[in-house]
């Protein structure tokens, strides 16, 4: 098994990156799929529990077909047309662009979840801070806001409740959510000041030079991260451009 | 000196356990001040260990900190302030939101760190009992500004204690005026829990729970933090809907409306069933206070007249007349308190449910709001307490449902 989770979030975020360059740049269906059976292969070795890899990468699964179907209908025409309806025209140009960006949409979402599914946020702003040197004040203020979400939530539903206790939820559901949204945006307003009145009562934000109680470590699994990436980058591309069909987006 | 350049020598801990937890972890979320303070890295992890132990909280240093209860957050928050080794540690009403074996766990730990560490400890407090006993010196500030009494505790509480009590503090030996009770018509239920499981998320929390709500009764919910008392008393409201079991209205309270009140329109639930939310900021939706008193009357279509009627006579009644025409989030703790109690007046439902009312109240206020449910209940209607402040609980509830 692939312990993917120990990794520096820095390194996957990169070797995600990577990997949607080289595919970003071409449009054709070889590479894509290259790159997708590759990373296919990877994760299946990441001992990811099957129902928790189905319901994360729902949305990409989702979206793939979506964004295919578009294209289909839509896209730059080329060879026999098929069928015509004031803008819509399925062409075999459009055909293959569709396939080729279902194909696309999967392999650069499916790896960036299984990613980030194992991203610990904390983790996460010590390796931008630490590693990638972003400024701390920005990268800890982000992550403080982003535990609040939770909150927020809680939030939104007592005011939900609190609508329909004062009498007024059994219409104008649209105006309501507006008035809702505003209530919600004085509320964390009001969390948010408070957080960073804790936050400074701690130090925070001072000129004394920050030190980290945790280490953001980087050493050989981060780099081979980064390169597998890489190598699924280029093995994408040197395939596709063997076959013949590597096809540069701004052609 | 400007205190900026103390940054660290002077430790906060607020009020709200929610809003000072900064990390996901507990160490981590420790050891923050320390790293904002450019302490090098195995001297920070020694602190951590320290300050944890100091404060008494025992769990593992990768505890997630959203699963801790109230009481241990706000031990928590400590910790954190003590690792930074302050000379100076503030405390803002550190045992308001707690559960009262919260309130004991935290005064004591900030007694050990005050003797262990010899940092002066400065607490502003509604409540002086908690306190009283362990401080030096106590200054009580005047309403407008100034300062009314300053010095020794047993000085300050046995020769100004009256006066103080007069004025809203809480002294321990002049407690609050409790209401004199009338005759009360014979109790009649007017809500009944059935095998109710309640709990958010379709996920029911303890065992099922059988209730008969009465007429000119008044019932107490207690329990710990994280108990689920809010749930109970949202559903028991028509808010939330069971997990399983059901809440059925008896006919003399549903009057047409059908049995379950969770299937009541909001507008049906305004004469039957009000709720008054813990933070009374969460149901406020108008711009002024007098708007927000006729946001009930109004969707029961009633005439303005009446309307009018009953907003005046609810102004008065809770000394909120000269800020009708205020906005609600700009009032004062107390006061905002008596606004959402008087939101759920103002349509006379027969069933009223609070959560927390008597929350950082003044001891003033506390006996109004106390006085004014007893009239309730002694009225005819029922009253559904949820609350952590005992005396209260004692001076209304003719029963109470303890949760664990």
């Amino acid at each position: 098994m692939i312990p993917i989770a120990a990794v520096n979030p820095v390194a996957k975020l990169g070797a995600g990156l990577i990997v949607s360059l080289f595919l970003i740049v071409t449009i054709d269906w070889v590479s894509a799929t290259t790159a997708l059976l590759l990373e296919l292969s990877i994760i299946a070795f990441m001992g990811i529990e099957p129902r928790r890899f189905w319901l994360r990468t729902l949305p990409v699964w989702l979206a793939a077909p979506l964004t295919a179907l578009t294209i289909m209908l839509y896209g730059r025409y080329g060879g026999d047309v098929y069928f015509e309806f004031l803008f819509i025209r399925i062409s075999d140009g459009s055909v293959e662009l569709a396939l080729a960006t279902f194909l696309r949409v999967l392999a650069i979402g499916l790896p960036a979840v299984v990613l980030f599914i194992s991203i610990d946020p904390t983790d996460f702003a010590d390796g931008l801070a630490q590693r990638l040197r972003l400024p701390d004040r920005f990268v800890l203020g982000a992550l403080a806001a982003v535990r609040m979400v939770g909150l927020f939530l809680d939030d939104w539903r007592s005011l939900e409740l609190a609508r329909r206790a004062r009498g007024v939820a059994d219409r104008g559901r649209l105006r309501r959510v507006a008035g809702q949204g505003f209530a919600l945006l004085v509320l964390s307003i009001r969390r948010g000041s408070k957080l960073s009145i804790a936050m400074e009562a701690r130090g925070f934000g001072g000129d004394t030079p920050r030190t980290w109680a945790r280490e953001s470590r980087w050493g050989a699994a981060e780099w081979i991260t980064l390169i597998v990436g890489l190598l699924i980058g280029v093995a994408a591309t040197v395939v596709a451009v063997l076959t013949g069909s590597w096809t540069f987006i701004a052609r | 000196m400007h205190p900026a350049e103390q940054r660290g020598r002077t430790g906060l801990v607020i009020q709200d356990p929610d809003s000072q937890v900064i990390l996901e972890r507990v160490g981590d979320d420790v050891a923050f001040g320390c790293e904002n303070l450019g302490v090098p890295r195995d001297e920070i992890w020694m602190r951590v260990r320290d300050s944890l132990a100091q404060v008494g909280l025992d769990v593992a240093l990768d505890r997630n900190t959203s699963a801790l209860s109230g009481g241990q957050k706000q031990r928590l928050a400590l910790a954190g302030v003590l690792a930074m080794r302050p000379g100076l540690i503030v405390l803002d009403e550190p045992t308001a939101n707690l559960d009262p074996h919260g309130v004991t766990e935290v005064r004591d730990a900030v007694i050990r760190v005050a003797e262990a560490t010899g940092a002066t400890i400065v607490v502003v407090e509604h409540r002086v009992a908690v306190w009283s006993e362990v401080v030096d010196r106590i200054v009580v500030l005047a309403a407008g500004g100034g300062v009314i009494a300053d010095g020794r505790p047993s000085e300050v509480l046995n020769h100004q204690g009256e006066e103080l009590a007069a004025r809203g503090v809480w002294v321990p030996q002049f407690p609050p005026a409790r209401p004199r009770r009338a005759e009360r018509g014979a109790p009649q239920t007017l809500l009944r829990a059935e095998q109710l499981g309640f709990g958010r998320n379709k996920r029911a929390l303890g065992v099922p729970l059988d209730l008969d709500i009465l007429s000119s009764r008044a019932l107490a919910i207690t329990g710990p933090n994280g108990a689920g008392k809010s749930t109970l008393a949202l559903t028991l409201g028509g808010l939330l809907a069971p997990v399983t079991g059901a809440v059925v209205a008896n006919k003399a309270l549903a009057s047409g409306a059908g049995e379950y009140p969770i299937r009541w329109k909001s507008r049906e639930l305004l004469t039957r069933i009000g709720t008054v939310f813990q933070d009374p900021e969460h149901q406020f939706l108008k711009s002024t206070v007098r708007a927000e008193l006729e946001v009930g009357p109004h969707a029961l279509k009633l005439a303005d007249a009446e309307v009018d009627a009953r907003v005046e006579e609810l102004l008065t009644r809770l000394r909120l007349d000269p800020l009708a025409e205020a906005n609600p989030f700009t009032l004062s703790g107390g006061e905002k308190r008596r606004l959402s109690v008087a939101t759920a007046l103002a349509t006379r439902p027969q069933v009223l449910v609070l959560d927390e009312p008597t929350f950082g109240q003044d001891s003033r206020t506390w006996s109004e709001l106390l006085a004014l449910l007893a009239r309730l209940v002694d009225d005819g209607s029922s009253v559904i307490a949820v609350s952590h402040d005992l005396e209260f609980v004692d001076a209304l509830a003719d029963s109470t449902v303890v949760l664990t």
